[in-house]
């Protein structure tokens, strides 16, 4: 039997106010020591405030082949961008 | 650390069974300079070599940690030594960075460990000689990480995305490495007459070495113009060979300290140094494993793993009793 | 922290001076014997972590022994003190010095100093010397660390397979004999201590052992009475361990005295 250690995805939060974001792997046994070793590959310079690991395994990632149907139906709905409507310049606060 | 394409061999050519279509696409993609993605289709033989460049990588890295991880005990001051122990394990890091970007094209990291302890896998040559001195560690930072550094950064473009983001990573934490090298050089080459004379010694055992850290020369690099097209290598050995003698020579002119090739000089027309012939023989004995020191680094590399063994194993135990003790409580 | 460092360059404190060299060795041998795992774990997760804990020791026994100079008011600072003195002269305890052993036997080493030194800078951050507990606000967080890391691995060797079981008891089992010495009160400490410098090191006992027993509950060992305590360190009467440490790590500046690395 193998007994690698699973992996995880780590993700650190660089500062207050932003989102956490992806910056890499570790292999643990267990969550505390993902975290350990999340703090001790990936903020050896002061890189985070925060950090998340989560078990690689339990990501679910769409799939590359249906990248057209997930995502270009969203190109011709350009209603949703502010840009999209007229207002005149004189008008403001809006 | 980086290790270059160690493989004589032209790689095998594109499998006939994939279909065109896809494979147009993808070459269009790389063509394009977009990023290749883990779960996108990609040709075996690309994937093939990827895994195999970026393991070596991770390999050298892992296995560089030993040359200079042989003079932390002997580091001739506090912050020498505290430097030192954060750049070896930087290397660490560095390689545990590249696993994981290997990985992502479905071969484990331990698959990757055995090959190397099986001497499936390849790493640097630079690693398979011996660190006699404190002047080394000086000398690796300057030539070996600058050689390295040369080698990375254009990396930083490649066109797989978990190894071009392990890149900038790696290059990002690897500027301090060249400099601290550099200082002790100066630090030595400033020094007593004793120390100087390490100093000279040093350079005169890593100069060949680094050279040869780029590679064969571009006619015996089968697979330089496909990995080129594939946007997995960004310049050619011989181009970044060239460009490290040129920005080394001034430095080591800097030193007071004199590169050991009586056939280097300036060529005033090219703007380029002329340097002698590589010892091509050396270098692909050591590619075999037969450097002043590979059985010691092998050695050390499969201790350390097969006296881990029941650490990993306790570690592993110890969760999945956790889990059963949580899943029973539910 | 200025007025407390010519203050006590105006007046060399003897007792301060070697506290001060106590709690700097402590850091610098251990440091020492955790590099040398660096490249050599079981797996490069925990090399990093490893090293990281290192680091922070090197970082303390820096300060600690530039300090120590200072105190002394000779222009000694901390390389020199590291490098150039010899075993008798060394103030740290026998626990730091022990060999790595195998991974089981280091953690067992960590565990049990790790655990001690936290109790210790939890008092040190107190101090009537500004400039100690400047150094020890900012090496507690470290220490608190590394004592958390530490007990988490000897938690799951304890409890993971018989064979790091039984490991695990064999690296306490050579460690034991060590700990007293953690706790042992000589003139040095007394005077520290009544002068507000740092804690009595007895009053932190209790506090040490039940936090043992919790770890073990855990790990699923048993705890036995100790061994009659080898003791010695605080006096510069070390194991046999300390002169080899030495003889690698003071080689090259006891070799050529005068040059500058």
């Amino acid at each position: 039997m193998s007994n690698e250690w699973p992996l995880w995805e780590v993700f650190i939060r660089t500062k207050g106010g932003l989102s956490h974001r992806h910056a890499g792997s570790v292999r643990a046994p267990d969550a505390e020591l993902a975290l350990r070793h999340a703090r001790d590959t990936y903020t050896r310079r002061l890189e985070g405030v925060s950090l998340w690991v989560v078990p690689s395994a339990q990501i679910v990632a769409s799939d590359p082949h249906q990248a057209g149907p997930l995502f270009e139906p969203a190109e011709s709905k350009i209603y949703r961008h502010p840009t999209f409507y007229h207002v005149p310049d004189n008008v403001k606060h809006i | 650390m980086y290790t270059t394409e160690l493989q004589k061999q032209p790689s095998k050519p594109v499998a006939a069974t994939e279909p065109q279509e896809l494979i147009d696409a993808f070459e269009a993609r790389v063509a394009a300079d977009e990023f290749i993605e883990p779960k996108d289709w990609m040709p075996a033989a690309y994937r093939r070599t990827l895994v195999r460049q970026i393991s070596q990588h991770a390999h050298s890295e892992i296995v560089g940690m030993l040359p200079e991880g042989n003079w932390i005990g002997r580091a001739p001051s506090l912050r020498r030594k505290a430097v030192l122990l954060a750049k070896v394990q930087d290397e660490g890091g560095h390689g545990l960075y590249l696993y994981a970007a290997a990985e992502t094209l479905g071969t484990s990291r331990e698959e990757m460990i055995e090959a190397l302890h099986t001497g499936k896998a390849k790493y640097s040559t630079i690693f398979n000689y011996p660190t006699l001195t404190w002047a080394d560690i000086g000398a690796i930072g300057w030539l070996v990480d600058g050689a390295a550094i040369m080698n990375q950064v254009p990396l930083q473009r490649t066109s797989y995305g978990p190894y071009a983001r392990a890149m900038v990573r790696v290059c990002k934490e690897e500027s301090f490495h060249q400099r601290q090298g550099y200082e002790i050089m100066m630090c030595m080459a400033n020094g007593t007459p004793e120390q100087k004379e390490m100093a000279q010694d040093a350079l005169d055992r890593w100069w060949w070495p680094s050279l040869m850290m780029f590679g064969p020369p571009d006619d015996e690099s089968p697979n330089t113009a496909q990995s080129m097209r594939w946007r997995i290598k960004r310049d050619t050995n011989d181009e970044l060979r060239q460009h490290f003698v040129d920005v080394t020579v001034p430095q080591a002119e800097f030193l007071g300290l004199k590169v050991p090739d009586p056939k280097l000089r300036f060529n005033e027309a090219t703007g380029h140094y002329q340097f002698g012939e590589i010892d091509w023989a050396e270098f692909w004995n050591v590619v075999k494993g037969e450097g002043p020191v590979a059985k010691e680094r092998m050695h050390d590399r499969v201790k350390a793993w097969d006296e881990g063994a029941w650490v990993r194993d306790a570690a592993a135990a110890h969760a999945a009793k956790q889990h059963s003790t949580r899943q029973a409580a539910e | 922290m200025t007025t407390a460092s010519s203050s006590a360059a105006s007046r060399p404190d003897p007792a301060l001076f070697d506290y001060l060299l106590r709690l700097g060795d402590d850091s610098l041998i251990l440091a020492q014997r955790l590099s040398e795992w660096c490249g050599h774990a079981p797996m490069i997760e925990v090399d990093l972590s490893m090293s990281n804990v290192a680091l922070d020791l090197v970082g303390q026994a820096m300060l600690f022994l530039d300090y120590a100079g200072q105190v002394e008011g000779k222009g000694r600072d901390g390389d020199k003190l590291a490098f150039h003195r010899d075993a008798l002269r060394f103030r740290n305890c026998l626990l730091v010095e022990q060999p790595n052993g195998d991974f089981g036997q280091t953690m067992a080493r960590q565990y049990l100093f790790s655990t001690w030194q936290r109790l210790l800078f939890q008092g040190l951050v107190k101090s009537t010397d500004a400039q100690i507990a400047g150094i020890a606000a900012k090496a507690l967080k470290e220490i608190e660390y590394h004592a958390d890391w530490s007990a988490e691995w000897v938690v799951r060797l304890g409890d993971g397979t018989p064979e790091s079981r039984e490991r695990m008891i064999n690296g306490f089992a050579w460690m034991w004999r060590f700990v007293d010495e953690l706790f042992q009160v000589d003139e040095i400490d007394a005077a520290v201590a009544k002068a507000g410098i740092g804690p009595a090191r007895d009053s932190l006992r209790s506090d040490f052992d039940a936090a043992l027993k919790s770890t073990f509950e855990a790990a699923t060992l048993p705890l036995t009475p100790l061994p009659a305590a080898v003791l010695g360190g605080r006096k510069g009467h070390h194991s046999e361990h300390l002169g080899h440490i030495l003889a690698e790590m003071q080689h090259l500046p006891r070799s050529y005295p005068g040059a500058v690395w």
